[in-house]
């Protein structure tokens, strides 16, 4: 059994002491750093640190040293995001902090994404994310891709003011298996409703599973609306999505 | 030395309006439509919708700018109208005013991130905005602005207190909106009611306070929170509750009853201005004075 004292990274292993209350998260996590070769640990500690050049030039040196893409985007940069996930969930760090560290992020995945898409490694899965017909405020939503990018999602971003069509359209291009959208307006909430319905009526239903959210949408408002989950913060977006991933890929087959 | 801010130094309890956005929509406005533009198109369900408050007995109503920021207004292509707009919503809620009832002009968030939080807004470009803003709702004649909904209380909230206080010679409400976390009460940006209310203070607000986000239980901690940090008015504009869906409609919970009840709560945690937010309207007015006031109004 691993322990915390085998993380090879002093300042990851406060970290998680200090910021991981969760018993299986604690475990999960001290397996997952425990494994990982200390100079990715080292990137890992610049993503949660939200110091974007170091990712950057971390990232780089250890894909010159041979490491595998895979392997310094798992073990490094999402390693990194794992802990800042659960930060700001848990209100030890704020929006500010999070845009630190996924920008950070992206530092990082700038070198990893040409050499993953050269070797045909296909991502986690493929998601269409917007803001609902008629709704502008797309802070939430951003927020949740940066967190779902960072996840290892492929994320095709719609932007506001979505129309069902618009939706459903990129689901086709893209062959999503994944939609996610969103809403600050209560005004605006229903064209979720409408959106899903819009599915049905393509019978496109069954080969997507769609997924909610907004500071005014209750898990109760989405099963009414018939979505197949619900997040309620931009860090249980990314949970669900990874357990409709697995639905997805499951059911499809491909 | 304002009439607003007078009274409120006088120990009196002054209660503000109700929703905007619940009220236009009931008249006309379509989900996702521009508020704004109505002041324009509909000048007579803005004027309507004031003198509804007015006839509740609000001693106040706010106008309808809320979306009123440049950044906001060119989403739906109006970016050119700020100054056109602001005006026509100050000067119609101005004409529904009976004498001693005031007029906020109302200024929401920009729906942007400054660089100096992670994203990509200019400060100084965000400051001529709300100057901007702030100068159409002085142009049609508001006693005092009301920043509202804000989550960044170091940063779009001190511009905007700022900016205000810059481009006229206005009292400045500064209101901001809280979530319950893990944790407890936080902004977006990781302020507490007493972090916030010291900052607001420091910044030059004439009354600060809390509006949206939470329902009245949790306000009612918002407010006592705020009045340890500080000795400005304190102004609590509240949710009738949080939404749910019924039968396809958006329903919010609380009952002008049960919101006028709990509000004395409010009011004994330390709120000089009390109202509504999303999802009330002219009877939540009409119970809250008549509990608050003993029903003398």
């Amino acid at each position: 059994m691993v322990e915390l004292a085998d993380i090879p990274n002093e300042f990851i292993r406060a970290e998680l002491d200090e910021f991981v209350e969760r018993e299986d998260e604690r475990t999960e996590l001290i397996g997952l750093y425990a494994r990982a070769a200390p100079h990715l640990l080292e990137i890992a500690a610049a993503i949660i640190s939200g110091r974007n050049e170091d990712a950057d030039r971390l990232t780089c040196e250890a894909l010159g040293s041979g490491t595998g893409a895979l392997e310094v985007m798992d073990d490094g940069l999402i390693a990194g995001m794992a802990l800042v996930g659960i930060k700001f969930r848990e209100n030890f760090i704020f929006v500010p902090e999070v845009l630190a560290c996924a920008r950070a992020m992206k530092a990082g995945m700038v070198h990893i994404e040409p050499i993953l898409s050269e070797s045909g490694i296909e991502p986690l899965a493929r998601v269409i994310m917007g803001t609902v017909k008629g709704d502008l405020h797309d802070i939430g939503k951003n927020l949740c891709i940066m967190l779902m990018r960072g996840a290892g999602f492929e994320v095709i971003d719609l932007g506001v003011d979505t129309s069902a069509d618009e939706f459903i359209d990129a689901v086709e291009e893209h062959t999503a298996s994944l939609v996610g959208m969103s809403a600050l307006l209560t005004t605006t909430m229903p064209n979720m409703g409408h959106t899903i319905e819009a599915f049905i009526d393509a019978d496109l239903r069954d080969d997507v599973k769609i997924m909610v959210g907004g500071a005014p949408v209750t898990l109760e408002f989405a099963d009414e609306m018939g979505a197949d989950a619900y997040g309620d913060n931009a860090v249980e977006c990314v949970e669900v999505a990874k357990r409709l991933a697995g639905i997805a890929q499951h059911r499809t087959a491909r | 030395m304002s009439q607003f801010l007078d009274r409120i130094a006088a120990g009196e309890l002054l209660i503000s309006d109700g929703a905007t956005g619940t009220y236009l929509q009931m008249n006309g406005l379509e989900p996702g439509g521009c508020p704004e533009a109505f002041n324009a198109t509909r000048p007579e369900v803005v004027r309507g919708m004031a003198a509804a408050y007015f006839e509740a007995g609000s001693d106040m109503v706010e106008t309808n700018s809320f979306g009123g920021s440049r950044y906001m207004l060119a989403k739906y292509g109006h970016g050119d109208r700020v100054e056109e707009l602001n005006r026509l919503a100050a000067e119609l809620a101005r004409e529904a005013a009976p004498t001693g009832c005031f007029v906020l002009g109302s200024i929401g968030p920009t729906g942007e991130i400054l660089e100096e939080k992670g994203g990509t807004a200019d400060s100084g470009e965000m400051y001529d905005v709300f100057c901007e803003q702030a100068g159409g709702l002085a142009a049609g004649g508001v006693d005092a602005v009301c920043v509202e909904t804000m989550s960044d209380v170091t940063g779009e909230m001190q511009l905007a207190i700022r900016a205000v206080k810059d481009t006229t010679q206005l009292p400045v409400v500064a209101t901001l909106c809280y979530d319950r976390g893990p944790r407890g009460l936080f902004t977006m940006m990781g302020d507490t009611p007493v972090s916030s209310a010291e900052a607001l203070t420091e910044a030059g607000a004439d009354v600060v306070g809390s509006n949206c986000g939470i329902a009245i239980g949790d306000m009612i901690e918002v407010i006592a929170a705020m009045r340890q940090a500080t000795d400005l008015p304190i102004l609590a504009h509240v949710n009738a509750g949080i939404p749910r869906i019924e039968k396809g409609e958006i329903f919010y919970p609380d009952t002008p009853e049960f919101m006028a009840e709990q509000m004395q709560r409010v009011v004994e945690a330390g709120a000089n201005i009390i109202g509504g937010c999303c999802g009330t309207g002219p009877d939540h007015v009409r119970a809250f004075i008549s509990r608050l006031r003993g029903g003398t109004a």
